[in-house]
């Protein structure tokens, strides 16, 4: 075996329950994004692009799409002889057997994958970001420094700084202090949960903190490598990052792509974002239809109106219809003159005619008012929703719905229909 | 299986204009993501055919550029495979392909070390759905030597670049004439040819043998009475792509419902993979009854129109009746009407360019600045 001078380990295990429906039967990782994407396609395709050829994905949660999606890896080049994409699940052991209970337990329980390549250096990624980042420029920082860890991370503003692990540094960005989502950060570098550790402090590091329940990179590994007086260092990212994991902030991401020059830039020639395409045929737009602020993918049918929205591949949006700053997954169909404001509405839902949805107050969610927020509508995968119904504000349905589950042809802001997946 | 495929994409073409001097017609974009030759490509992959031959020649760089993975058709296999057959010197050879019959010739030993007992035959420039497994039943059945897959074309088509035929009631084949001044039927060839593998090589060899090289002339049309050749009518849906109309007419036909959900459907046609960002419709944009391709950005209009992948439309422009091929920049103010763009082409702004009655080929290459 050729040795690998640096592999990634991406951990895509997480269910993203802060994204409600959307994740009741998918891994967050695996959630679409951005008309033709899903969200792992952006840590994935940064590897690729940044030389990474030998990637090992770590999978719990809901895998089956993540599997699909993956395969032997081709979309993204890493079928490889020697590397490539290796799915990594939780497996049983002739003694002990267990569930990843944390970010570097799962880490823990695959060293032989990593002990195989032999690498200098380990990279660990996690699947829930949105940003375009060139590994072996943080690699190069690291080799520079001589460092045992470099942390990614980037500048937030003070008053966010509490959500994340904070970084503070010296002059020379060497890091002196970590705290993990400190109530009074006194910085404002945040870590992006992206780290480059030599491969013998990292292996040291987890057999050393093995047997912790739980084990976590932000609250165990990194202050023991801190503790054994490790040279940490942060690497600044400046370019666009978005964790998307709440609704609205993934609204808002998916938003931010229809801006004329978006902050992220898909259309750049340099850093091509890759994915699993099934759909090959051009969109069709219909003569009646309107379009305008709008992404749509591969193989879509419309023919009503669609302003200020993302549309996925082999979506049917009907006559008369209106789409209104919402987002629409993959092979979704959407009937007659049916108008939709501020939604989103996952893969393979089906949605009637003359249905009005997003409409009325906006009043808390009964059924998590911290989830389903931010006024939006939110529709789980292999929905349907009947005709002739009218669907409020921070509402939130799956599975199969008939007319009987609407009260007069009504689903009030704050209310739920859950017939699929876990509630959640 | 019982068959392997030969598609033969070699051919010079000088009725496309300039769209084909610098690819093959089977490089043709046709409908907005695929190419010409992934129809027979595909065709042949969800036949179950596993072992494919394309015969290249003329203008072969895009076309092996666009073949140069296996696997986007499903071929990347142990077991079979796609292989490009372009003319090589050897030591008892040094022609290039002198017609369709000396390409398989100079093959031949592909012919030979195969072992499945039928071969399908089919161009690289025609538009269809086929499964070659229902003609291959029906070649069985007839008991044919050869069969032809005809298509019947309407009454007023001008059928004077294809070969033309006339069959008895049995469907044998009694008539055939290539590329007739004064047509005797509107029922033509489609290319698609399966035979006996043996039978093939025979033929072929004595073809080359008299210094003959046409498979039409020199073997369809010559054995005619001697060799059971029999018709297999193809009724879906098909076209030839390889004159400038025929090439607008048969992209424009995929802004009918019926034709783009025939293709839709499965099984579908399979291409290589470009990559590209979804479609972006910016302020601005009116886009009415249009294919529309990934990686386009839109700011204005575009009517009954095809634009292929990352075609940018600047702003006040009128895109109408034309068919835009891959990665052209159109500046602001620019009018096009029935026109058929050239790939990689880059518009100013404030141009005007019109194809009258007719369709005219734009050519035009601007510098093109980029942020």
């Amino acid at each position: 075996m050729i040795r690998k001078e640096m592999i990634a380990m991406l951990l895509a295990g997480g269910q993203g329950s802060r994204l409600g429906v959307l994740t009741s039967d998918v891994a967050k990782p695996a959630v679409a994004f951005g008309g033709k994407y899903r969200i792992i396609d952006f840590p994935l395709s940064n590897c690729i692009n940044s030389g990474i050829d030998t990637v090992g994905v770590l999978t719990q949660y809901q895998p089956l799409k993540l599997n699909k999606h993956i395969g032997i890896g081709i979309p993204w080049d890493l079928d490889r002889n020697g590397g490539g994409v290796t799915v990594l699940p939780p497996h049983e052991k002739s003694h002990g057997s267990e569930w990843y209970s944390g970010t570097a337990n799962a880490i823990f329980q695959n060293m032989d994958y990593m002990e195989s390549y032999d690498p200098e250096y380990v990279l660990i990624l996690s699947g829930d970001h949105i940003y375009k980042m060139d590994y072996e420029v943080m690699l190069d920082f690291h080799k520079e420094n001589n460092a045992a860890v470099t942390i990614a991370s980037m500048p937030v503003p003070l008053e966010e700084a509490s959500r994340f692990g904070v970084v503070i540094t010296d002059k020379d960005k060497r890091i002196t202090e970590f705290e993990e989502k400190p109530e009074n950060p006194r910085s404002n570098l945040a870590s992006m949960g992206i780290y480059i550790f030599s491969w013998p402090v990292l292996k040291e590091a987890l057999l050393a903190q093995q047997d912790v329940s739980g084990c976590d990179f932000g609250k165990h590994i990194i202050p023991y490598c801190h503790e054994k007086e490790q040279r940490l260092f942060a690497y600044e990212f400046n370019g666009y990052w978005k964790d998307v994991g709440t609704l609205g902030s993934y609204w808002e991401a998916n938003m931010e792509l229809i801006d004329l020059i978006p902050e992220f830039n898909l259309y750049e020639e340099y850093w091509k974002i890759y994915t699993r395409s099934d759909i090959i045929a051009s969109q069709y737009i219909s003569a009646d239809s309107e379009i305008e602020r709008s992404i749509i993918g591969e193989g879509t049918e419309i023919h009503g109106k669609v302003f200020g929205s993302v549309i996925g591949a082999g979506v049917v949006i009907g006559e008369g219809a209106t789409i209104k700053d919402s987002i629409i997954m993959a092979g979704t169909s959407i009937g007659k003159n049916t108008i939709i404001d501020k939604s989103i509405i996952a893969d393979n839902s089906s949605v009637g005619d003359n249905v009005k949805m997003g409409v009325g107050v906006d009043v808390p969610s009964k059924l998590k008012a911290d989830v389903y927020a931010f006024g939006l509508v939110t529709v789980g995968e292999d929905t349907v929703i009947p005709s002739d119904v009218t669907i409020g504000k921070n509402t939130a349905i799956a599975g199969v719905t008939e007319a009987s589950d609407y009260k007069d042809g009504e689903l009030a802001s704050g209310e739920y229909i859950i017939k699929a997946g876990d509630q959640v | 299986m019982k068959a392997i495929g030969m598609i033969l994409a070699g051919g010079q073409n000088n009725r496309m204009q300039e769209l084909s001097s610098k690819r093959a017609v089977a490089a043709m974009p046709v409908a907005g993501s695929y190419r010409c030759v992934d129809f027979a490509l595909s065709n042949m992959t969800n036949s179950h055919i596993n072992t494919v031959a394309v015969l290249t020649q003329y203008n072969a760089r895009s076309l092996h550029e666009h073949l140069n993975s296996s696997k986007w058709w499903n071929f990347g296999r142990k077991q079979g495979g796609l292989y490009i057959f372009t003319p090589t010197v050897t030591e008892n050879n040094s022609w290039w392909y002198r017609g369709t019959a000396d390409a398989m010739y100079q093959n031949i030993d592909f012919l030979r070390r195969s072992h499945e007992p039928y071969v399908i035959i089919a161009t690289g420039d025609c538009v269809y759905k086929l499964d070659y497994n229902k003609v291959l039943d029906y070649h069985i059945s007839k008991k044919a030597d050869i069969t032809v897959v005809y298509k019947k074309l309407p009454k007023d088509a001008d059928v004077s670049r294809f070969g033309v035929l006339r069959m008895n009631e049995d469907s044998r084949v009694t008539e055939f004439e290539e590329k007739p001044m004064v047509a005797l039927s509107n029922t033509v060839s489609t290319g698609i040819y399966v035979i006996r593998r043996r039978q093939l090589i025979e033929m072929l060899e004595l073809c080359a043998h008299e210094g003959r090289h046409d498979f039409v002339v020199d073997i369809l049309i010559r054995y005619k009475n001697m060799k059971r050749i029999y018709g297999y009518e193809l009724t879906d849906y098909w076209n030839n792509i390889s004159t400038v109309d025929a090439y607008y007419k048969t992209n424009m036909d995929f802004l009918q419902p019926e034709v783009r959900h025939y293709f839709g459907q499965d099984p579908q046609i399979f291409s290589k993979i470009a990559d590209l960002p979804p479609a972006k419709y910016n302020g601005g944009s009116k886009v009415h009854n249009s294919l529309i391709s990934s990686g386009c950005i839109i700011n204005s209009t575009v009517d009954n129109s095809v634009l292929f992948k990352k075609v940018f439309v600047g702003k006040n422009c009128t895109i109408k009746n034309s068919i835009i091929l891959n990665d052209v920049y159109i500046g602001d103010n620019t009018h096009i009407e029935n026109c058929i763009v050239e790939s990689r082409g880059t518009l100013g702004s404030n141009a005007y360019f019109s194809g009258g009655d007719g369709v005219k080929v734009v050519y035009e290459r601007n510098d093109r600045y980029v942020i």
